[in-house]
């Protein structure tokens, strides 16, 4: 516990990083974005207020917008995933809550129930993001197919990141 | 009054969610629509910086393909030089550009350090900026053709909106009719873009050149944007659906030139005296 902040920084920075100098570069097949900076929403912990989730997401999206030259579409595709994100928790949650301090990670939840919380998360928010950059709905099946493309590979790397990096339960 | 308060405070985080998005929606509006609020993008220092140590760095591993664009842009100047004594015409540019023309424009070289094809709203950053006399509005073409508008500058560096880009409109015309019609890209494939309001009494062909117009102060006339790849036109249609391959590969640009035109300000204070 004593290090949750230290933690929260390192994620920040290393989704954000990993973000705009290297996932910036990759597309795979014309429908596959990754943006894994979402990860670092996903990751944040559980007991977490909504309206610091708010902000959070709010001005991770912010500085995104400055690396693609789209500002205020990430910022608020982001707001939008931090909105929603701990009613999806509480509705998600195993019986009995989480203790204090948990994770939503794959290592104290596992693989179902990361994937339970992860995907429709992810596609909320680049359903948002994509919508948005059309500026309506005029090429909605390419937008969806973007969606759900980016969504799963997003989801790949955002697992991979977990089994990579945080390692069990005590390093937090 | 203190139950508006609690009221307010039991939903912070709704009001708080709504005031955030309504920021962004502005921040959405204004940064299309006018050039001034564009200052936290990819010309600004801090992330320009960032952005081209990170250009650098993936630079590293492109260097075979650098050096053929490098020895490509050799000899290009050195054919420049070796015509400079004689005319004074960009050579390279000669091909595209009607010479009479050449004394009102004036092409400023610049290299690409960031740059999409992706996405629907597509920016290239360029390392020219308003020290190098760089202004926002200005045309930007490269040896193969069109590629977009200068959107705006900073000191070092300046964003330019990409031909890939669906608010982006080019006058143009085709080249063998002369008929004038509108460019625009429709947001999906990076090697296409379709050419609007073309009348149905003309006869467009496959095959047919697309080159800008000159109507707008922005490109010179004559300047390339590609080439009519497919048509059609049913019992209802006003006008032609014109597919056209672009003649830049924007995948792969590395060096463009921003054109400045000398008569810019005249030609806008003439047509402004009119309303």
């Amino acid at each position: 516990m004593r290090n949750q902040p230290l933690f929260l920084w390192i994620s920040f920075f290393g989704f954000f990083l990993a973000q705009v100098l290297l996932f910036n570069n990759v597309v795979l097949t014309p429908y596959g974005f990754f943006f894994v900076y979402i990860g670092f929403f996903l990751l944040l912990p559980v007991e977490m207020s909504v309206v610091a989730l708010l902000f959070i997401g709010f001005f991770t999206g912010f500085f995104v917008d400055m690396f693609y030259n789209s500002l205020g579409m990430h910022a608020s595709a982001s707001v939008g995933l931090m909105f929603v994100r701990n009613f999806w928790i509480k509705a998600i949650t195993p019986q009995g809550g989480f203790e204090q301090g948990t994770l939503p990670t794959v290592h104290y939840n596992g693989l179902g129930w990361f994937a339970l919380y992860a995907l429709p998360l992810l596609i909320l928010h680049l359903g948002i993001l994509f919508f948005i950059q059309t500026g309506g709905f005029h090429l909605a099946g390419y937008s969806l197919l973007k969606t759900i493309f980016s969504a799963g590979f997003t989801f790949l790397v955002i697992i991979i990141v977990q089994y990579l990096f945080i390692k069990g339960r005590v390093s937090i | 009054m203190q139950r508006l308060f609690l009221f307010l405070y039991r939903y912070r985080a709704f009001f708080t969610f709504l005031f955030l998005e309504a920021v962004c929606v502005w921040m959405v509006v204004t940064y299309n629509r006018y050039q001034g609020a564009a200052f936290f993008n990819s010309s600004s220092t801090a992330v320009a910086t960032i952005i081209t140590v990170s250009d650098n760095v993936s630079n590293y591993f492109s260097l075979s393909q650098s050096n053929l664009v490098l020895a490509e842009e050799n000899a290009m100047l050195r054919t420049q030089i070796s015509r400079l004594g004689t005319g004074g015409i960009i050579p390279e540019l000669e091909i595209i550009v009607p010479s009479d023309t050449t004394m009102q424009y004036e092409y400023i070289p610049a290299r690409v350090v960031n740059n999409t094809v992706r996405l629907f709203k597509n920016h290239i950053t360029i390392n020219r900026g308003s020290y190098h006399g760089i202004e926002p509005g200005m045309g930007v073409v490269s040896s193969s053709g069109v590629i977009g508008k200068v959107k705006t500058v900073s000191g070092k560096f300046a964003v330019i909106t990409s031909l890939l880009h669906n608010d982006v409109m080019v006058s143009s015309k085709v080249k063998r009719t002369g008929d004038l019609a509108t460019t625009r890209w429709d947001g999906i494939a990076p090697h296409k873009a379709q050419l609007h309001y073309l009348p149905r009494h003309t006869a467009p062909l496959v095959g047919d050149t697309i080159i800008t117009s000159g109507y707008n102060a922005i490109f010179p006339e004559g300047i390339i944007i590609g080439m009519i790849s497919e048509t059609s036109l049913t019992e209802n249609d006003v006008f032609h659906n014109i597919q056209m391959e672009l003649s830049s590969d924007f995948n792969k640009i590395g060096f463009v030139y921003i054109i400045k035109n000398a008569l810019l300000e005249e030609q806008i204070e003439l047509e402004s005296e009119i309303d």
